[in-house]
């Protein structure tokens, strides 16, 4: 009985922080893993539609992106509320993408310019008539390769 | 003597370098969509007067039309985009040989031999109203018809879905290229038009 010690001051013992840099580092390299490093400042919104039948980009060195869709809440007042067509970090009109394509294009190899692709990231509710215009100046500047963005949607026929 | 504790490196500021990585990778990246529907643009006629070469008989164009409120036409008719697939297919198929469907005529194919191959070409056409999303759903729509032809293909001949083969083995690639060959994506899509209606 006299043997046992009590412990001096009655204090609760604080929690033992030691895995705390482990959870940390644990959500930092999903973050790493997961997400890519922002080029372009969206000014516009974009949501993409889903479908079932997509493919994943490959190379995405050799992928040019063109965002089409309504500016962002607070640029409507300058930037009026229609859709617009975003290239790199300016808007642009249907005119501009051609300078916009040989431009993309002389930052690849000569090899690599038959690859190249185009992604369209287009919100679901803008209008065809400004995308067949885009894809219209995509035809006249060769570049034949479009991919419509969206994600990947379940595809309900499977599931009955 | 007893030896004394090894003096243990304090990672205490460990977990505030952490944190510091953390938000900087949480402020600087987006969680970026790189999937999608490919397509493959027809190139600028040069002509511009003589854009189609071949008459293609009416009963071979499967024409899909969708109008400004979104509705979908299929030959002229108001279809439901869940039957879209469908008729797709028996568009191409035509099992019985009816004479409002496609029409079909014999081919050499690898690994297939003689093949009865439809002439059939969809035709799509939106209006300037029409909405993306829209136009979307039903281009996956045509897509998904034309993959699960393959797919049935490929399966009743060699037991592989079409979709498993990989481009990257030879004798795969040249199955991908004569499966395509039996039944190709036609899909033509035509200048916008502004409907009446």
């Amino acid at each position: 009985m006299s043997r046992f010690k009590k412990s001096s001051g009655k204090q609760v013992k604080a929690i033992n922080t030691a895995s705390l840099p482990d959870i940390v580092f644990m959500l930092l390299f999903f973050f790493m893993v997961t997400t890519v490093m922002r080029e372009t400042e969206l000014k516009i919104q974009v949501r993409v539609p889903e479908a079932t039948e997509i493919k994943k980009l490959e190379k995405k060195s050799l992928v040019s992106y063109i965002y089409i869709g309504k500016p962002h809440r607070a640029l409507q007042k300058t930037f009026g509320s229609e859709p617009r067509i975003q290239l790199n970090d300016q808007f642009a009109t249907p005119e501009d993408i051609r300078d916009f394509i040989t431009s993309e294009r002389e930052q690849m190899d000569e090899n690599d310019q038959k690859q190249m692709t185009v992604s369209l990231k287009i919100d679901k509710d803008t209008k065809m008539g400004i995308v067949t215009d885009v894809k219209q100046e995509l035809r006249k500047s060769s570049a034949l390769k479009i991919n419509y963005s969206s994600t990947k949607k379940v595809d309900e026929s499977l599931l009955r | 003597m007893a030896r004394r504790d090894i003096q243990e490196i304090n990672a205490g500021s460990m977990a505030d370098i952490a944190f510091l990585l953390l938000i900087f990778f949480l402020v600087a990246t987006t969680m970026d969509i790189d999937t999608g529907i490919s397509r493959l643009l027809p190139p600028m006629p040069e002509d511009q007067e003589k854009e189609d070469d071949q008459e293609i008989r009416e009963r071979n164009v499967f024409v899909v039309l969708i109008n400004k409120d979104d509705q979908l036409f299929v030959e002229r008719e108001v279809v439901d985009i869940s039957q879209l697939r469908d008729m797709t297919k028996e568009f191409f198929v035509n099992p019985n040989d009816d004479p409002s469907l496609s029409e079909k005529r014999p081919l050499e194919v690898e690994f297939f031999g003689e093949m009865m191959v439809s002439k059939g070409v969809i035709s799509l056409r939106n209006d300037i109203g029409t909405s993306y999303g829209k136009y979307i759903a039903v281009q996956n729509e045509l897509a998904a018809a034309v993959n699960e032809l393959r797919n049935d293909l490929c399966m009743e001949r060699f037991g592989k879905k079409y979709d498993d083969l990989d481009p990257l083995d030879e004798t795969e690639n040249e199955l991908i290229d004569a499966v395509k060959k039996v039944i190709p994506m036609a899909i033509s899509e035509a200048e916008p038009r502004i409907t009446t209606k």
